[in-house]
């Protein structure tokens, strides 16, 4: 099935081990995370430790996110280019313990090493508490080559859920 | 993430390969883009482009400035993490966007290594669980483990099981009086273990130790939520009634001077870090480390078997009493800047890395020398002398003193070895007994 994303767009996120995620915060500041973006064809999801919650506190205030990918070392796709990905973000974060082990596929696909990190959970208990921020995308920027010296192609997403 | 200051953070980016500038559109979603920067240090400002006009924030907004840095290593995970954060308003510099910061953060992992950076934002996550209402959780196992320092339990096996072997070389032994005292001396190096994370819980030592490794800065169970101070109580004190059971079983037994040796060694573990006496903060540690997990727990283990008083527990385990205080020494060292916060004056903090090093240096010596004595004056088999082949776990030991004494992670190899030296040459030592009687 097609993902919502255009096809050169899912290509970066597939490949992705790091992006920026900028959300707004107190006093309408934006704030700026690197974070290992996850895909599932209709939303873009990152997890983040309680240890490092700031950020959802941020969120949670103001859902309104985006979601860089610019730096091609940390996004090995054959066809690099870069894209600011906006949208609306939701904490999730029912169970903090296993919540986000269902998103343990994905996060394995990119980096197989997680599955020894999760293993040694004990070690680092805090680290493996950690909330989803699922982010449901309204608009893509798309800069081919990775040129931003041009003005980046624009997908509205709206209908998108 | 530490503050910085907006010329340091300004002078650092010039280490990164491109800048990402954010600001908070019209549409109230923030926007991001990539490019190249220049900057200037004494002005404090960056400049990010060229930029197409739709892609510049409009003039006077505020921004965000971000240079990242990563290396993945598939397979591996990550390495040479660090980037930086920089804010002010954004103002046009022909097709460029220049930035004049006011205000700057960032994290450079060699600087600040990812365990400590996680271990300062504790309190942080255990305010955010709690607003959650979430409890951190972790099998009844992993709890157990953690808080008991299981591992540690190599303390207790050796020098009990040294007694136990020296009480053989003499033609006593006996099975179940030997795992019944091992049993005992474990319940009160697990009870010990407990109730030093208790009182350093209390005095705040562990909180103030941002820097804890897996053999140091205690389990950390208590600062991160795991067990609560109670239950921690309550099985710290359980471990000593069942020592206290066990102790007069023997006692009653096989030898009421059992009953003394341990008295004493419960009042050795008490004492270490118990209010009024807390030992361990008067730089009085190792010498109660030395003589509770050395000649007490030999002595004990003998005088449970043998039923009857001998020097040679005592004189066979000098060299493992030097090599259990000296863990407790070696790791004190990450543990000094936190130890010197609540007033826990340990050798350590005392003591210059020169003198730290030269007394490790020493007492290992002085070790072997024992070793060396024991076996060819006749006080230990002659086959004991093979624990001498573990000198050089202590020369790289203190290499590892030498080369890494200010980077607690970087020290944790120097502090693995210092274990597996005192465990390696204790085993080597009830060997050379197994392998005299085998051939008497």
């Amino acid at each position: 099935m097609a993902g919502v994303l255009p096809p050169e767009v899912e290509e970066l996120f597939d490949a992705a081990l790091v992006g920026e995620l900028t959300v707004v915060g107190r006093k309408g500041r934006p704030i700026t995370y690197p974070l290992i973006p996850l895909y599932d064809g209709q939303y873009v999801y990152l997890t983040s430790a309680v240890l490092f919650s700031k950020k959802l506190g941020h969120i949670k205030a103001n859902p309104k996110v985006s979601i860089s990918l610019s730096d091609p070392v940390a996004v090995p796709a054959a066809n690099f280019a870069r894209v600011t990905l906006q949208g609306d973000a939701e904490v999730i974060e029912d169970d903090t313990h296993e919540g986000w082990e269902e998103l343990l596929p994905l996060w394995r696909a990119k980096e197989p090493v997680i599955d020894s990190f999760v293993k040694k959970r004990f070690a680092i208990p805090l680290f493996f508490e950690r909330s989803i921020i699922r982010i449901t995308p309204k608009r893509v920027l798309y800069w081919r080559g990775g040129d931003t010296e041009v003005d980046p192609q624009v997908f509205e997403l709206e209908g998108v859920s | 993430m530490t503050t910085l200051t907006t010329r340091e953070a300004v002078t650092r980016a010039r280490g990164y390969r491109q800048a990402v500038l954010s600001w908070v559109g019209a549409d109230g979603y923030p926007m991001s883009v990539s490019g190249s920067f220049r900057t200037d240090a004494t002005a404090g400002t960056v400049v990010v482009g060229p930029l197409p006009t739709s892609s510049r924030p409009p003039a006077g907004q505020e921004v965000c400035v971000t240079f990242s840095h990563i290396r993945p290593q598939r397979g591996v995970g990550y390495d040479e993490r660090r980037y930086i954060n920089l804010w002010g308003p954004a103002t046009h510099d022909g097709g460029s966007v220049r930035v004049v910061a006011d205000r700057a953060s960032g994290w450079d992992e060699a600087e600040v290594p990812f365990f400590e950076y996680a271990e300062r934002n504790v309190p942080r996550a255990r305010s955010y669980m709690e607003n959650l209402g979430a409890q951190l959780r972790l099998s009844p196992f992993w709890k157990f483990f953690l808080a008991t320092r299981l591992p540690f339990l190599t303390a207790t096996i050796i020098p009990v099981s040294l007694g136990g072997a020296v009480a053989a070389s003499h033609g006593s032994f006996h099975w179940g009086w030997f795992l019944l005292t091992l049993l005992g001396a474990a319940s009160v190096h697990l009870g010990l273990n407990m109730a030093n994370d208790l009182f350093d819980d209390i005095n705040g030592a562990d909180a103030a130790n941002v820097t804890p490794t897996p053999f140091s800065g205690g389990s950390r169970v208590l600062q991160y939520g795991l067990v609560s101070r109670r239950g921690m109580l309550g099985a710290c004190v359980g471990f000593y009634l069942f020592a206290a059971a066990i102790g007069l079983l023997l006692a009653a037994t096989r030898t009421w001077s059992i009953l003394w040796v341990g008295v004493v060694g419960v009042v050795l573990s008490l004492v270490y870090s118990a209010p009024p006496f807390r030992l361990v903060h008067r730089g009085l540690g190792e010498p109660v480390t030395a003589l509770g997990f050395g000649p007490v727990m030999a002595v004990g283990a003998y005088l449970a078997v043998a039923q009857e008083w001998n020097w040679e527990p005592v004189l066979a385990s000098i060299p493992v009493a030097i090599f259990v205080a000296l863990i407790l020494y070696v790791n004190q060292v990450p543990d000094r800047i936190g130890d010197a916060v609540v007033g826990k004056r340990t050798l350590i903090v005392r003591w210059p890395k020169a003198r730290v090093i030269a007394v490790y240096t020493g007492l290992a010596a002085i070790a072997f020398v024992v070793i060396g004595v024991n076996a060819l004056t006749s006080v230990s088999p002659i086959w004991t002398l093979a624990a001498l082949v573990t000198v050089p776990l202590a020369l790289r030991v203190r290499r590892g003193l030498v080369k890494h004494y200010d980077q607690p992670y970087a020290l944790m190899p120097a502090m693995q070895d210092n274990i597996v030296l005192h465990l390696t040459s204790g085993l080597l030592l009830i060997i050379g007994y197994v392998v005299h009687n085998l051939l008497a």
